[in-house]
């Protein structure tokens, strides 16, 4: 299974073993991980799954499409290039070692 | 003496308020008390991914049993509160437990209301509010050749696109005119009527059902008013919700169409909240008491009573949103659209992408939106804000929404 590292905005790290298909944000929840609040349960409609992608995945992750978009414009710490939402993460093997910084806030 | 909040209710609002007490650093004893034998989890998807079998139960649950420890909550599921004693300052439990309490938070939800014919309680007649109902609603639904819905709301409509989905014959029987008439205006409500028309579902308005025949003790079929008959296996009643109040007005709390609660989401005492589902709260956007049914609602709500209860008071004045999942169409509201006297149209409703932007006087009030998840976010925002908005700079498509 991959392994997924989410560090916390004072810099707790959790690695979490995520199945394939499932999205970062429930590998969060699923382990009771503060800092994502995913209170849509992952319809990409309310933007407190925000993280920050460690820059060297970036090129693994999908386009941000039109919906994901426009949530990230709505995410309670700001945006930056590498925010995404975690519940439009799906875990695949080349993701395998993905670290995500947690924002302070979610909401 | 530690002061003890008591939450009764473990669903999306009961979950919320438990989890904002800690984030907001309250650190006295917390208890979450809910009378269904599961781990809090989420209703949205019952009636979407988990009928067609595309999330598993688990899948659904709000957080895994561990959190609840790990946060010093003390969760009590498959117990129920039956009174609540004022003056001392206690719930009694159904088990025979008592519980003293500092606060109390009343998340109770609500239950489906009943529909009063003959036959309504055949076998094959189904309801759907809680996880027992979807795995019994997903069973039957494997098994289902003709399945009608009565009731054309988000759920009904939910649950007929689901069955559909699954290749099953749906017929959706409504008693109005048209379908979701409460929450979404015309235009709406004929895109989405057209959008399940085409994908083969009839849909029935302004017709009512007297009755359901059976053969022995299994239903068979449905018969309308008008005396046509409609062959069923499957019947899955979506008829609105009634709000659970009982335990409020017991104690002697204030109750209209659900308990009573200020700005504050607190009801006359003092002491006890009322949040979610189940609360009547007056309303900044609609100028009058409103009680909703959404995810937003209930979180929104959970976090406010926890800020007050952890000293940092704030009256409620979150902006409503909703949505609702339809085949590939995804339906999203904001705002409320109480008393709107005039709207319009932000892009074409023959592309499948448009919104409809409602104005009470010179107010924006609510905004629906089809597949336009940018004007939905927008007008969240611009609700927020108050922000003034011609109805021609709504209905103009070119203009961004988001440099007003
Ligand atoms: C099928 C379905 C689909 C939905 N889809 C959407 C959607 O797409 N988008 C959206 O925004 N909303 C949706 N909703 C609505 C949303 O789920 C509700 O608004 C939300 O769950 C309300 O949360 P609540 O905590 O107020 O009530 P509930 O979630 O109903 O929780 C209340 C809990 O309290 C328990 N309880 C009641 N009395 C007692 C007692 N005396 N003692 C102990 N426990 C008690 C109840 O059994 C229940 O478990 C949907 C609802 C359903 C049923
Ligand atoms: S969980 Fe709501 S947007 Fe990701």
């Amino acid at each position: 299974m991959p392994k997924i590292t989410y560090i916390s905005h004072a810099g707790e790290k959790f690695q979490i073993d995520v199945p394939n298909g499932e999205s970062v944000m429930e590998g969060a929840v699923r382990n009771g991980i503060d800092g994502i609040v995913a209170e849509c349960g992952g319809s990409c409609l309310c933007a407190t799954c925000h993280v920050y992608v460690d820059e060297a995945f970036l090129p693994l992750l999908p386009a941000i499409d039109e919906e994901q978009d426009a949530m990230l414009d709505s995410t309670a710490c700001e945006r930056m290039p590498n925010s995404r939402l975690s519940c439009q993460i799906a875990v695949r093997p080349e993701l395998d070692g993905l670290i995500v910084r947690m924002p302070e806030y979610q909401k | 003496m530690p002061d003890e909040v008591v939450i009764v209710g473990g669903g999306q609002a009961g979950y919320q308020i438990a989890a904002s007490l800690r984030t907001e650093g309250y650190a006295e004893p917390v208890f979450l008390i809910g009378d269904e034998p599961h781990l809090p989890y989420q209703r949205p998807p019952l009636s979407k991914a988990f009928v067609v079998g595309k999330q598993d139960q688990t899948r659904l649950l709000l957080r895994p049993e561990s959190y609840y420890a790990g946060h010093q909550i003390e969760l009590l599921s498959g117990e129920k509160v039956i009174g609540i004693e004022r003056s001392t300052r206690k719930v009694r439990l159904k088990s025979g437990r008592e519980l003293s309490y500092s606060k109390l938070v009343l998340a109770l939800g609500a239950r489906n209301r009943r529909l009063q014919i003959p036959g309504a309680d055949l076998d094959g007649v189904c309801y759907l509010r809680t996880l027992g109902e979807a795995v019994e609603l997903k069973q039957r639904l494997e098994q289902a050749h003709d399945v009608v819905v009565i009731g054309g709301g988000f759920v009904g409509l939910e649950v007929a696109a689901s069955a559909r989905s699954l290749g099953k014959n749906v017929t959706v029987i409504e008693a109005l005119p048209r379908l979701m008439a409460r929450a979404v205006g015309t235009s709406i409500s004929e895109f989405i009527r057209s959008a399940h028309a085409e994908r083969g579902t009839e849909i029935i308005p302004d017709a009512h059902v007297a009755e359901i025949r059976g053969c022995g003790s299994k239903a068979k079929q449905l018969v309308l008013g008008n005396g046509r008959p409609i062959d069923a296996d499957l019947i899955v009643i979506g008829i609105g919700i009634v709000p659970h109040t009982d335990l409020a007005h017991e104690a002697g709390l204030p109750v209209e169409n659900g308990i009573a609660v200020d700005e504050f989401l607190r009801t006359s005492d003092e002491n006890i909240f009322a949040i979610g589902d189940c609360a009547q709260y007056p309303s900044a956007f609609s100028g009058s008491r409103v009680r909703l049914e959404s995810v937003q609602n209930a979180v929104d709500q959970g976090v406010s009573v926890a800020r007050t209860i952890a000293g940092k008071p704030a009256p409620y004045a979150a902006v409503p949103w909703f949505w609702s999942d339809q085949f590939e169409i995804r339906l999203q509201m904001a705002g409320l659209p109480h008393g709107h006297d005039r709207h319009v149209v932000r892009g074409e409703p023959q592309s499948g992408k448009f919104s409809v932007f409602h104005f009470r006087g010179a107010m924006l009030c609510s905004v629906d939106s089809v597949n336009r998840p940018a004007d939905h976010l927008a007008a969240r925002k611009l609700l927020a804000a108050k922000t003034v908005l011609s109805p021609e700079q709504a209905a103009d498509a070119s203009l961004d929404l988001r440099i007003l």
